[in-house]
């Protein structure tokens, strides 16, 4: 043992990290947010101007990349902190807007009020995050520094209390650090929800020396990026529970397996594990204790079915991924055999908030059997997109409603697709249905990994299965016959009805019957959720499925099979020819009396002319099913 | 439809495969980086590569070309010059997706997975880019566009082709140049000789 003992050696860390940091108080930060979301918004250029401008007027101020502060439909986003004002988040920035802030800001003092979206800190001028109705209901634990701290700098972390929950830990037993984990009722935030203490405690107890633990951030959904947004702004904070995790299991080598399509996720990970190596927080001794670390990244080559545990064990050892009869279980025989435990990146991202803030803290958070908060990516019909994190228990209704604030443009809501392509689809009814493990399940959906995606009227609802099924069938690993060939034959269905092939209303039991079978007859949970969203859509709503079929109409005008695009000839003006220039394939032609009309033949139901025809005419209507065509030229003519 | 070796490629193939394979242990669990690492200088994992990392591992390649055909990030076919890469998320896939994604096939007349023979444009899709607010959304090389339609989709194309135009048109130019300088030059010697 040496002599300076482990909380000693972190007060040290602590203090020098904060000498760094009060140094820096004085001059003002500008921090840009470019997490893959804020990049695609252009957030690169943003933070270049900021340098530009701060360089040509010679001004002291620090520009940093932080991560996604979640509020995705606002990007690119800034907060600029200059000393004696409240820091200021800056939405929608561009180019000329950066000018005027550091002209106007950072040089004149003027904060520009009118263009901020909201204060840091509470403050006597501006409203803050809790005085929006997203803020009331949202309770950030996971993201509570996303995009707030820059992800690249270790110290900050420090100076926000990172690293001490490791350092507590590493002064507490193996088993009560398990203690308060389990005390915690934290649960596995993956998608089944299984107790993480219960998994870590048969590992620690598996004979054998050699022990491994993996944080699992290959998160494949189409539409989902929690685990990406968390990586990317905040890997400290996982890397800190991965390295508690593999002390209380007892694991020799840890590993975080992240999607080759997120790099800079994997870029910013591997530069988080750097930093924490030369800190002495990952390898020999960590804190100076007798406790001694690996921490090493893989890189998966994105299947969906990697997010299965078992399958990302055999992806690492470079075969196929596909998953494995257990048991054994992982815990017991994993990668390489030995005792494995593969924690998602969110359950890790909670354990340095349980040991420092206590297991009590954690259960007063959500719901008894689902304590802590729930973290989702909103995304679809909704204003407010980004990541969200509340409490469990909260109802889809305030989740939809209130921190979303509802469905752009008055549209009527359908259905909200939750837990990803093997979720369920839920209807208004199912609204005020509190978000929790068991409560969703009962629904017929399931938490899944995260995934949210809002409906509105415009959206089919076969068509939505459709959708996620092509997934689930692509991404099957082909092990067992029920998935393989049962996901094909029921895609095949639903492609007949959203043609309007199937004419027998009979094919609806047929699905139903073949959904359950697939549902009993796979080994993993990829097959065994698949008909998942086939379920519920046809449990929720059969009606759209039945006038597919008997009517070979597609309610939601979304079909292409089942749709004509058709011009009102009363509402047309003759003046304007929008649609023949926006007609990719010109199919729409001036008729000889000046009218527009639509070349059945050519027309390739791209939707333009129905989206550009202007508001004032709204000439353009999709007939569905096609047939009323004729009827309607048969008046016209 | 596999697209024919360049000239010389076979060489660089060959060389990148052994510069890889040089400071990796020969495992099977370093199977999948080293696919990953032959990709990222290759673009593509072509099927010589792939048999000569079966063959410095030991295992055959149809194991190899079975791993490679299961995860979504090898791809078989060299990206073009302009890589298009359509979102096919969820959020994209419920605004229109799919309607970009056939205006393009429409336009270069190739499937996703697809590169066209002059290798000018490769056609993907992916699952989610990340920025869902701007569904639906396209990627051209490294650019993401946001709200794409069909029209856009066409203006986008005479962009790209307008670029390559140019570029085409710079090249002759050029080669002008030095038809003009072979010219002097020869003029020059002439003149020396008399």
């Amino acid at each position: 043992m040496s002599t300076v003992s482990v909380s000693e050696s972190y007060a040290e860390l602590k203090s020098a990290a904060e000498e760094k940091y009060n140094a820096l108080q004085d001059t003002p930060v500008i921090m840009v947010g470019t997490a893959s979301c804020g990049k695609a918004a252009g957030a690169d250029k943003v933070k270049e101007a900021f340098e530009e401008e701060i360089r040509a007027k010679g001004l002291d101020a620090r520009v940093v990349e932080v991560g996604c502060m979640g509020h995705c439909y606002a990007e690119p986003l800034a907060v600029v902190s200059k000393p004696g004002f409240p820091g200021l988040c800056y939405a929608n920035l561009d180019e000329g807007f950066v000018k005027r802030l550091v002209d106007d800001f950072l040089i004149n003092d003027d904060p520009c009020y009118e263009y901020a979206m909201v204060a840091l800190e509470p403050n006597e001028v501006f409203p803050t995050f809790s005085d929006f109705p997203r803020g009331v209901y949202e309770h950030k634990i996971v993201l509570e520094h996303c995009g707030f701290i820059d992800p690249g700098d270790i110290d900050q972390y420090i100076v926000e209390g990172g690293y001490e929950a490791l350092s507590r830990a590493l002064e507490m037993t193996p088993e009560e650090v398990m203690e308060e984990i389990n005390e915690s009722g934290l649960r596995g935030r993956g998608g089944a929800g299984f107790p993480a203490a219960e998994k870590w405690e048969v590992a620690r107890e598996a004979p054998g020396d050699v022990k491994y633990i993996i944080a699992n951030g290959d998160e494949g959904d189409p539409g989902a990026f929690m685990d990406r947004g968390i990586l990317e702004s905040n890997p400290h904070l996982v890397l800190e529970g991965l390295i508690i995790s593999a002390y209380a299991i007892g694991a020799q080598e840890a590993y975080f397996y992240i999607r080759a399509e997120y790099p800079q996720a994997v870029e910013r990970t591997r530069e988080a594990i750097r930093q924490a190596k030369e800190k002495g927080l990952v390898g020999p001794s960590i804190l100076g204790s007798d406790y001694d670390l690996d921490v090493k990244i893989f890189q998966g080559s994105g299947a969906f079915i990697c997010g299965e545990s078992s399958a990302l064990v055999k992806s690492m050892e470079g075969h196929m991924g596909m998953p494995e009869q257990r048991p054994p279980r992982l815990s017991i025989s994993g990668y390489r055999g030995k005792p494995t435990v593969v924690n998602n990146v969110k359950t890790l991202g909670y354990v340095p908030h349980i040991l420092r803030k206590g297991a009590e803290w954690f259960r007063g958070i959500g719901n008894p059997d689902s304590p802590g908060t729930v973290v989702f990516a909103l995304v679809g019909k909704v204003n407010n997109t980004g990541l969200v994190e509340v409490p469990m228990g909260t109802t889809l209704r305030q989740l939809i409603y209130d921190v979303g604030e509802g469905i752009p443009g008055d549209k009527q809501f359908k259905a909200v697709q939750i837990g990803g392509p093997s979720g369920g689809c839920l209807p208004e009814s199912a609204l005020d249905i509190p978000i929790d493990f068991d409560s969703l399940r009962e629904a017929g959906a399931m938490m899944g990994s995260g995934g949210l995606v809002v409906l509105d009227e415009d959206d089919c609802m076969v068509s939505v299965a459709h959708f996620f099924l092509d997934f689930t069938q692509k991404e099957s690993c082909g092990k067992c016959t029920f998935c393989r060939l049962g996901t094909k034959h029921m895609l095949d269905i639903l492609e007949r009805i959203t043609r309007g092939e199937e004419e027998d209303l009979k094919v609806l039991d047929h699905l139903q019957e073949l959904a359950e079978d697939v549902r009993a007859g796979s080994l993993c949970n990829l097959g065994r959720t698949a008909p998942n969203p086939i379920l519920t859509t046809l449990r929720y709503f059969r009606d759209e499925y039945e006038a597919h079929i008997t009517e070979r109409c597609c309610p939601a005008r979304m079909c292409p099979d089942l749709i004509t695009f058709y011009i009102e000839p009363p509402k047309c003006s003759k003046l304007c020819s929008v649609c023949v220039g926006s007609c990719p394939t010109e199919a729409i032609y001036t008729r000889e009396d000046g009218l527009k009309a639509i070349d059945q033949e050519k027309c390739v139901k791209c939707n333009n002319c129905y989206l550009t025809c202007p508001p004032e005419y709204l000439a353009v209507v999709k007939l569905s099913p096609p047939e009323l065509l004729e009827e309607k030229e048969g008046k016209s003519s | 439809m596999p697209v024919e070796l360049l000239e010389g490629e076979r060489e660089t193939i060959l060389s990148e495969v052994e510069n890889t394979l040089q400071d990796k242990e020969k495992t099977r669990e370093n199977l999948i980086p080293i696919l990953q690492q032959v990709q990222k200088k290759l673009g593509y994992l072509p099927g010589l590569a792939m048999e000569k990392i079966g063959e410095a591992l030991g295992i055959p390649a149809v194991d190899v070309f079975g791993l490679a055909t299961f995860y979504d990030q090898f791809r078989l076919n060299p990206p073009g010059e302009h890589e298009i890469k359509v979102c096919m998320g969820t959020a994209c896939y419920m605004t229109g997706g799919r309607i970009a994604l056939d205006s393009f096939k429409r336009k270069l007349e190739i499937n996703e997975g697809e590169t066209t023979s002059d290798r000018k444009y490769s056609l993907e899709r992916v699952a989610c880019v990340g920025c869902c607010t701007m569904a639906p959304v396209v990627v051209v090389d490294e650019r993401i566009e946001g709200h794409v339609t069909a029209t856009r989709v066409d203006g986008l194309m005479l962009e790209l082709q307008g670029e390559a135009g140019k570029e085409d048109h710079a090249e002759e130019e050029r080669e002008e140049e030095q038809e003009g300088e072979e010219r002097e030059e020869i003029q020059e010697e002439g003149e020396q000789e008399q």
